[in-house]
């Protein structure tokens, strides 16, 4: 479970998030949708300790991380961002052992672990020995997908997991990332700007933000058929038909 | 038993070190005259059985006379004119027995001489601009404020020198300071009109200069004498009996015809002789003395200037490698230490060479450690500036990964800040090492060694292949060590931040 608590955030004038209270409890996914500047990628921040709130709370697992040890706390989530933020100058294989060999595990460990992760996100095993510069955006992805989950984290927290690929890659990946997110059951925290691909991803548990505040949070369907304000509303038909077509097609 | 040993291994060692200690150490100014006086000083000491040495073209004036009551060298031609109007010009000393008294008691220093010439300060012009000009005195020059001279850089700033002759003619023209030797072919293809010439000067009959007479009398006489420091006296008393035996034996047209050998040759077609030779044959004839000549070969100079270059390159590298890369980093890891540190190494930088080898030398001495620092200092921007350019740009998004996936700060550092920053970090220590190589030639301006010296030779002797033997091999040498870092860029850093 994690939880964020009355939190508020400013960088400089700007303020980033505005007393934001919610939970993500244990094997749900929830994504983070809103239109650029509303505060989600803060939030993400703030849950896995990048950044700490001005106000209020984080509690990973019940534990407050102001008192907690980050880099503990690091090892049992697993993050990746926009484009994979992987280390350019280290293969596939060893930005994935990075945060194993560094938490102390043997290399026959890391070795079986690597073997499981790239059948899970279907990567080949050429592709290990590659440099980021060398793999396709697609595989870049799947590379950082593999290191955030390398030690097995308790939950998720994916910052734009998508948003560097071309559209057809894109809906490609997102069937799949669906699959996945299914087959692990863990937590995830993911954040999109794209409704499509949080309709998409997690249709159950939507939090939309606006200016830093909660706009609404609820199913695809609540955001659709009970908008809680106009705003949200049109929010939500802007994108509508291109949606709609897109679940009609066949998405989970 | 042990200890019997070694008490006697110090008894030993105590009784064997004064006896081959310290040899007497010979300076000479940088004009051929100099370095012929001071090996002529160096080769007669040695004839007397004490060890002596010569460091030849160490510098002007004031860099010998500092280096000589530092104790960096023990003896040193000079002219009695420069100690009284440049050197000492503050204390207005009347005579040579003021002037002896003075070196002894605040300097600590002897003084043996006069040698028997008068090696003064004259202006010269080539016969045609005399003839044409109608110039016999220094005080003709009044008449052609236009007429362009051209003077040592010593002689501009001496208080005996340009400024002092300028107030005392009244003269107007236009002057500028130029390497001596350099003057003399200023002089003869007309880009000069007159020059300052030393009386002794090989050139005056050479290119048929015309001496304007000093008719005002402002030029004091300059008598050779060879300064010593009083220690000597009492470390190689044979040596300082044996330089005696040179009061009053070089009259100034003997001094003129050694000058000639050493620069020109005995005849206009017949090769220049090493100043080594030079002061041979001189101590043979003259003082029935046979000395050792160590002459050398292109090669011996080759070897031991680079030998001298690397150590000189090589220390300072390393020092500000260390200390830039460490500086660099605390620059990048505590933003608010960056803008002092770069401003600081900035300004290292803007210093003239020559002027930060000046300033170091009452610290660390007429010694290779002068060069080394200030070789150090000037390495250091390059390296500084990049290493902190390339910690800072490592990009947000994978500092932030490196953070997420829990690494410590250590962590962080070792496994992706600094080998991503590598490649810009070697990139620094190239330009720093190619700067080095190229400004530790002027470490032979405080008589240390190098390429520079065979480069300062050449341009004294005015002698092209000289200048190539200390160019070449600095040019090869900065190629060479970029070529080194090449190859450790290519072991170091990671073929995924080339592709």
């Amino acid at each position: 479970m994690l939880e964020v608590v009355h939190a508020s955030k400013s960088f400089g004038r700007e303020t980033a998030l505005r007393d934001v209270s919610a939970a993500f409890p244990d094997g749900t996914v929830t994504a983070l949708i809103g239109p650029s500047g509303c505060g989600k990628s803060t939030l993400l921040r703030l849950l896995i300790g990048l950044i700490e709130p001005d106000e209020g709370r984080v509690l990973v697992g019940g534990e407050d991380l102001r008192a907690a040890d980050l880099r503990a706390v690091r090892r049992r989530l697993g993050y990746a961002i926009q484009s994979g933020g992987l280390f350019p100058h280290l293969t596939a294989r060893r930005n994935v052992a990075l945060p194993a060999r560094r938490a102390g595990r043997d290399r026959a460990w890391i070795d079986a672990r690597l073997e499981e992760l790239a059948d899970l996100v279907r990567l080949p095993a050429s592709a290990l020995a590659r440099f980021p510069a060398e793999l396709s955006g697609g595989q870049r992805q799947r590379v950082a997908l593999m290191r955030a989950l390398v030690l097995d984290p308790e939950a998720l927290l994916l910052d734009e997991p998508l948003g560097a690929l071309d559209p057809l890659i894109r809906s490609d990946l997102q069937r799949e990332l669906g699959d996945l997110f299914e087959r692990l059951g863990k937590t995830v925290v993911l954040v999109t700007h794209d409704l499509a691909e949080a309709a998409c991803l997690a249709p159950d548990d939507l939090l939309l933000l606006r200016e830093g505040e909660i706009a609404q949070r609820g199913s695809f369907r609540d955001l659709r058929q009970r908008p809680a304000s106009d705003w949200v509303d049109r929010f939500v038909r802007a994108q509508f038909e291109r949606v709609e077509s897109l679940l009609a097609g066949g998405a989970p | 038993m042990i200890a019997r040993l070694v008490a006697a291994i110090a008894a030993l060692v105590l009784a064997t070190a004064p006896a081959d200690a310290e040899p007497v150490v010979v300076g000479s100014k940088t004009f051929t005259e100099s370095v012929v006086l001071g090996e002529i000083a160096t080769q007669l000491a040695r004839s007397s059985g004490a060890p002596a040495r010569h460091r030849r073209e160490l510098g002007g004036s004031r860099v010998l006379f500092s280096g000589l009551t530092r104790g960096d060298i023990d003896l040193y031609p000079e002219y009695t004119g420069t100690l009284r109007g440049e050197l000492l010009a503050d204390r207005d000393i009347r005579s040579s027995a003021e002037l002896a008294r003075v070196l002894r008691e605040e300097f600590g220093l002897g003084m043996i001489g006069p040698l028997g010439f008068n090696n003064t300060y004259a202006l010269g012009v080539t016969r045609e601009t005399a003839q044409r000009r109608r110039l016999r005195s220094v005080s003709d020059l009044r008449g052609h404020p236009g007429l362009r001279l051209g003077f040592s850089n010593e002689f501009m700033q001496r208080a005996d020198g340009w400024p002092g002759l300028r107030d005392a003619y009244g003269l107007e023209n236009p002057a500028s300071g130029m390497q001596h030797e350099l003057a003399y072919r200023a002089l003869a293809s007309g880009d000069i009109a007159a020059m300052d010439l030393y009386a002794t000067d090989a050139e005056i009959a050479y290119y048929d200069l015309v001496v304007l007479e000093d008719d005002l009398g402002h030029f004091p006489r300059y008598d050779a004498v060879l300064l010593y420091r009083l220690d000597v006296g009492e470390r190689a008393p044979e040596a300082l009996a044996a330089l005696r035996r040179l009061e009053g034996a070089i009259d100034e047209s003997t001094m003129s015809r050694l000058n000639r050998l050493a620069k020109i040759g005995p005849t206009d077609e017949a090769p220049r002789v090493p100043e080594a030779i030079v002061a041979q044959e001189f101590l043979a004839s003259a003082l029935d003395v046979r000395s050792e000549a160590r002459a050398t070969t292109h090669w011996d100079t080759l070897g031991r200037t680079t030998i001298e270059h690397l150590q000189l390159v090589a220390a300072s590298m390393a020092g500000a490698m260390v200390i830039g890369i460490g500086l660099g980093v605390v620059a990048a890891r505590v933003p608010a230490s960056a803008p002092p540190v770069l401003w600081v190494v900035g300004v290292m930088q803007t210093m003239p060479s020559l002027a930060l080898l000046v300033l170091l030398i009452p610290v660390f001495g007429l010694s290779p450690l002068t060069a080394i620092v200030a070789l150090f200092l000037y390495s250091l921007l390059p390296i500084v500036r990049n290493t902190h350019a390339g910690l800072t740009g490592v990009p947000a998004g994978v500092q932030e990964s490196a953070r997420a996936i829990g690494l410590s700060s250590a962590q962080r550092f070792v496994d992706v800040e600094l080998p991503m920053a590598l490649p810009m970090i070697l990139a620094g220590i190239k330009t720093a090492v190619v700067i080095n190589v190229g400004t530790a030639t002027l470490a032979a301006l405080i008589g240390v060694g190098g390429y520079g010296q065979p480069i300062l030779t050449g341009i004294r002797l005015d002698d092209f292949s000289l200048i190539l033997l200390g160019a070449g091999p600095a040019a090869v040498m900065a190629i060479a060590a970029q070529l080194l870092f090449d190859l450790a860029e290519r072991a170091l850093v990671s073929r995924g931040l080339r592709l």
